[in-house]
């Protein structure tokens, strides 16, 4: 049984007894003390400057040419707080319950209540720092509500949260840089991590422009490295964001809880062909006024707007007639899914529905014309006025799908499909954010901890900040006390050697397959096999083919793929390689894991466990665990369970009806 | 870094260039004001006593100098910039960005020659003349006597410079070339000083091309003016 | 509605690493659809040649949505394509028609060296920001968020200057190769916030310092960085980097 050392202690006072008898490491040690950190995102770059401030010497990597282009920078909607500036009743166990509840009960009451204590922390920080929060006429902070929640809590930076609070914090860790407290490495990978009698010591890394490997050690290691969801190949994620480093460390020991838990967001772009190399997600606020359908008829060849009313199937409407279009995530999810299966789907590729805004821009046309009192006003004109007022509230989101799609929103219906944008499983940590790994932590979305089956809305950006600037700092301070009577280890150690003979040598081995398939599209394959199998939903059957397809893509990949170019040199191909490889032996776990899961919960639709009227149907009597994963061998894994026990908030059945 | 080496920065050395700008623009306006006496039609009177005031006063002396200073560090910084900006950028663009600024903007340098070019030539017809008196190769200035005072008659110099066609051209030329100099050096000297209010930014692009316009317009004027016989 | 109609010539900078020179190689893509991205096209691109044995092309790129700002490319003579307020990232192949040659080139500017082929290395950025570029505020030590109003205008006007991403497109763009339109966003944004206050001069100095130091040019208010601009930061930040820095200059110790 896994021990996740939650604090004894009443829920509302674990965090507070243990900051008060954690211990502590004194300046003059902290100073000897190297700490690497991998990733720079907000989890990353807020632990970065957070420790270089107390003194640490902290080591940072990122693959990107600038800690400034992390992931967390295209967070769009805004960032959770218990402030209650709106006095709208918000409060810590209010934000805490939410999550809760949100995350479908399947996350950790202690982790959970201790990022609601910090979340108010956070924006005070933030401000602090010159993030430019939206403000009100008063010079005060405005908050917006998100994501179905009753009250408004969420802090916001235009559509663009994500990019503020990370530039918040990258300036803050360049500042560390420039003192001298953080050394930074950029265009850097971590290939591996370094164990030494069992404890994380420190890591192997790529420079990305030149090929050599390097050797750092480091009393602890943090992953600060994001979520996994470009193992789907398609996903509103950077092309970047990859799994390695947490693969590694799973390879090395780590265990990987709740894989299949994965968010589906309803209203993205949708593909446009097979080239596509991205989605880009678009606010879910268009569900708000927009009407969702897809044509009746198999073979629809007339385009949208030439389609009578008595051909257009409003899906979600007829489906759910007491919530219509405002249905959650992921029902409206699968649904578009499910309609597009049958082949009812829009658009060249046939994986879209429409999102029509005709009848909003009708109705706000008339609105305005009983508003000012108009009489005689013609069809055109009421249209006209309509369109003005859905300008003004979704303007710039329909300027954004003109420029990808190049058309005309106002005119056309637009076309939208649900696509991949963050995962709630990732590294198994304890309440201090150590993995079972001794020294290894994991911060932000590369953990599994605080979202449970399924994350809230502006929930991402508060829990990477939380981990970052206000957890670690205490947590890895309790950790690193016994270890001020190590000494530093040399690089020169044996096991820094061994394992980096052993990064050369699977570089070496991919490099020399020379087959005939580019990386690329071994991505895109795998991407479509767990897409099908284990995305939206997911079926005993369809779970137990993608395992045997996974398996022979990864047979069929290392003997077959193409990388062009050197080793030592930049190497774009050779750093995708590396990815995709791990990306593999990730698709598979997660199948594994999802088959596992005899449950429908959050983000995890399992076809055979639902309800009559096709709701997801959890079972907490047999599942109400986190499922932590140990690899024991090529293709097996080792189940190791936590069992989540609830001892403020009782779960219930989630009800949207 | 502290402020002593204020104005040796990249910012510091623009500071120097928008500064001795304005003094240079100011400088035209009084040039200009001056020299329209020229169209008081009364044979050059009003103009010559302007101008001997301006050589003769001591205030206007002292200016004059500042003004050589201003302008050979105008041109030397300028001259220094440009070929520095140049260093920055080893290889070049197959495709020039061509869009995204006015030529003129991109050309001050070529322009700022141009003028150079005039500058000497305008010296060499009138100032030289008038403040070390008559030069070789130049028909000495016939003194122009008036109520018992003596002034340089400058006004037949003009006159006389004048009467060249390729002269006019020249000088009408280099008008078009200030006009293009100041309408982005006006706006851009204010710029640099650090105006950025939208407002006083507005009214300083306008005045800016009012500028640019007008006074390159009442210089080449001048010449025409003489050339066609429309000052008496 | 697809439209796979398109056959194109590029004419794409090679340059195998920073210690080489480089050389125009043309290169033809067919069947391109007009719903493509600019990168998706390069994509294909890069897919045909590894399969024919050749080295893919290197380009940077990441979120591929318009916010990282690690995409760059100078495209038939304008930073990130000839749309306007648009990354390169999201430059559709609408924006081209059958038979176009399109000329792509590196961010050319000594401060950013070429890393490979469209690929250059701009840690300069970085060490700008170390130069001055935050808020010395460390972790735990802030005021509660609503004890400092601010000016609503202030913010806006703070948060339009914070939106830059970085990508050095101004550089690109410039004649002079200079960073002012970078620079000046970071100093606008921290000098219009309170926050930004007890550091203002300080980091207006320094900040030019380094500025100068990494090889860029100075600026001469052409305005061809704000026109490339992704973003479309204003050049007014320019001429308030201007004031904090005469005003820093003239009442500095």
């Amino acid at each position: 049984m896994l021990n996740s050392k939650i604090p004894a202690g009443k829920l509302e006072e674990k965090w507070v007894d243990y900051k008060g008898h954690c211990k502590l490491v004194n300046p003059a040690n902290k100073r000897k003390m190297e700490v690497i950190v991998v990733g720079t995102g907000l989890a990353g770059a807020s632990a970065a400057a957070s420790l270089g401030e107390l003194g640490y010497k902290v080591k940072a990597f990122c693959f990107q040419d600038s800690p400034r282009r992390a992931h967390s920078i295209a967070a769009q909607g805004g960032i959770n707080a218990a402030k209650n500036y709106q006095n709208d009743g918000d409060s810590v166990f209010r934000l805490f319950y939410d999550t809760i509840k949100g995350g479908d009960y399947r996350a950790r009451e202690a982790n959970v209540h201790r990022l609601a204590e910090v979340s108010g922390n956070i924006i005070d920080q933030c401000v602090a720092q010159g993030v430019p929060f939206a403000r009100e006429y008063g010079g005060l902070l405005s908050n917006r509500s998100f994501g179905g929640t009753q009250v408004q809590r969420t802090f916001y930076a235009a559509g663009q949260t994500g990019q503020q609070l990370l530039i918040g914090a990258y300036q803050a860790l360049e500042r560390q840089v420039a003192l001298g407290n953080v050394t930074m490495h950029s265009r850097h990978e971590m290939l591996d991590v370094v164990k030494i009698d069992g404890k994380a010591k420190g890591i192997i890394a790529r420079n990305l422009i030149t090929g050599e490997l390097e050797k750092h050690f480091g009393y602890a290691v943090l992953l600060c490295t994001g979520g996994y969801g470009n193992v789907f190949y398609l996903s509103t994620n950077a092309m970047g964001s990859n799994v390695t480093a947490a693969w590694k460390a799973h390879k090395q020991g780590a265990y990987f809880a709740n894989p299949c838990f994965t968010q589906i967001h309803p209203t993205c772009i949708p593909v446009s062909g097979d080239h596509q190399s991205k989605l880009t997600l678009m606010s879910e606020s268009l569900r708000n006024d927009g009407r969702i359908w897809v044509p009746k008829n198999l073979d629809e060849k007339r385009k949208a707007n030439e389609i009578p009313e008595e051909d257009r199937d409003y899906f979600l409407e007829r489906r759910y007639p007491a919530f219509g279009n405002l249905v959650p995530r992921d029902v409206a999810s699968r649904a578009a899914k499910e309609r597009c299966d049958a082949g009812h789907g829009v658009g060249t590729s046939k994986q879209a529905v429409y999102l029509d805004y005709a009848a909003a821009i009708e109705r706000y046309g008339k609105i305005e014309v009983s508003k000012q009192g108009l009489s005689n006003v013609s069809t055109e004109e009421i249209t006209a006025m309509g369109k003005e007022v859905v300008k003004e509230k979704y303007g710039n989101l329909f300027n954004m799908y003109a420029k990808i799609t190049g058309e005309n929103p106002y005119e056309v219906p637009m076309r939208i499909y649900p696509a991949v944008h963050y995962t709630m499983g990732g590294l198994w940590v304890d309440y201090e954010l150590q993995t079972n790994v001794p020294g290894l932590y994991a911060l932000g979305e590369a953990n599994f901890s605080d979202h449970g089956a399924n994350r809230l809305g502006a929930s991402a950006l508060m829990q990477g900040l939380a981990d970052g600037y206000f957890v670690i700092p205490y947590t890895l301070g309790n950790n690193l006390a016994d270890e001020i009577y190590n000494t530093p280890i040399p690089t020169s150690h044996p096991a820094f050697e061994a394992a980096e003979k052993a990064v050369a040598e699977r570089i070496q081995t991919l490099k020399n397959i020379n087959g005939k398939q580019s990386v690329e599209s071994f991505h895109k394959r795998l991407g479509k096999i767990i897409w099908n199998e284990c995305g939206m939903s997911r079926s005993e059957a369809g779970l137990k083919k993608a395992i045997a397809d996974v398996q022979a893509l990864k047979k069929e990949f290392w003997s077959d793929v193409r990388i062009p170019g050197e080793i030592n040199e930049y190497n774009p191909e050779l750093d995708k390689a590396n990815r995709v490889a791990d990306f593999i032996e990730l698709g598979e776990l997660m199948c594994v894991d999802a088959l596992n899961r005899n449950e429908s919960c959050g983000g995890h639709f399992r076809e055979e466990y639902q309800t009559p009227d096709g709701e997801a149907l959890r079972d907490d009597e047999n599942f109400m665990y986190v499922a932590a994963w140990e690899t024991t061998g090529e293709h097996q894994w080792q189940l190791h369970k936590e069992e989540l026990k609830y001892e403020v908030i009782k779960p219930s059945q989630r009800n949207y009806k | 870094m502290s402020s002593k080496n204020m104005f040796t920065s990249s910012v510091g050395k623009k500071l120097v260039m928008a500064f001795t700008g304005i003094f240079l623009i100011l400088f035209l306006i009084v040039h200009a004001g001056l020299n329209a006496c020229i169209w008081a039609n009364d044979e050059g009177l009003m103009f010559n006593k302007a101008a001997h005031f301006m050589g003769s006063f001591v205030v206007p002396r002292v200016l004059e100098i500042g003004l050589f200073v201003g302008i050979i560090l105008h041109i030397v910084q300028g001259y220094m910039l440009t070929l520095e900006n140049r260093s920055k950028r080893s290889v070049g663009y197959a495709v020039n960005y061509a869009k995204g600024s006015k030529w003129y903007s991109r050309s001050m340098a070529l322009l700022g020659t141009l003028l150079l070019m005039f500058l000497v030539m305008h010296i060499y017809h009138f100032w030289t003349p008038s403040r070390l008196g008559g030069m070789a190769g130049i028909k000495s200035l016939t003194v122009f006597d008036k109520n018992g005072v003596e002034y340089h008659n400058l006004y037949a110099e003009m006159k006389l410079v004048f009467e060249n066609v390729f002269v006019v051209i020249l000088y009408v030329l280099a008008c078009g070339s200030l006009a293009y100099h100041l309408a982005h050096g006006f706006q851009s000297a204010f710029k640099t000083i650090g105006i950025h209010n939208k407002r006083y930014h507005a009214l300083i692009s306008t005045i800016g091309y009012g500028f640019a316009i007008l006074i390159p317009l009442a210089f080449a004027m001048m010449p025409i003016s003489f050339y066609f016989n429309l000052v008496k | 509605m697809s439209h796979n109609n398109m056959n194109l010539k590029l004419k794409v900078w090679r340059q195998k690493n920073a210690n080489t020179t480089g050389a125009f190689v043309k290169y033809d893509v067919n069947d391109i659809s007009d719903e493509m991205s600019f990168l998706e096209m390069l994509d294909v691109l890069n897919e045909k040649l590894i399969v024919t044995g050749e080295e893919p092309i290197a380009f940077d790129h990441d979120c591929r949505e318009g916010i990282c700002g690690m995409c760059s490319l100078y495209i038939d003579g304008k930073p990130h394509g000839p749309w306007q307020a648009n990354t390169t990232c999201q430059l559709h192949m609408r924006a081209f028609k059958d038979g176009d040659t399109i000329t792509i080139e590196p961010w050319r500017s000594n401060a950013f060296p070429i890393v490979k082929d469209l690929t250059v290395d701009r840690g300069a950025f970085d060490r700008i920001i170390q130069a001055g570029g935050y808020v010395s505020v460390n972790t735990g030590n802030a005021v509660d968020g609503n004890s400092l109003p601010i000016n609503k205008d202030d913010a806006d006007a703070s948060f339009a200057a914070a939106m830059c991403i970085g990508c050095g497109a101004c550089v690109a763009a410039c004649k002079n190769s200079s960073a002012m339109l970078f620079l000046s966003a970071k100093v606008s944004h921290l000098a219009l916030l309170p926050q930004g206050e007890p550091e203002r001069k300080s980091r207006v100095l320094n900040m030019v310092a380094q500025m100068d130091k990494e090889g860029f040019g100075s600026c001469t208010n052409t305005g061809a960085c704000e026109a490339a601009c992704p973003k479309e930061i204003s050049i007014a930040n320019i001429a308030r980097l201007n004031k904090e820095y005469l005003r820093a200059g003239l009442t500095a110790e």
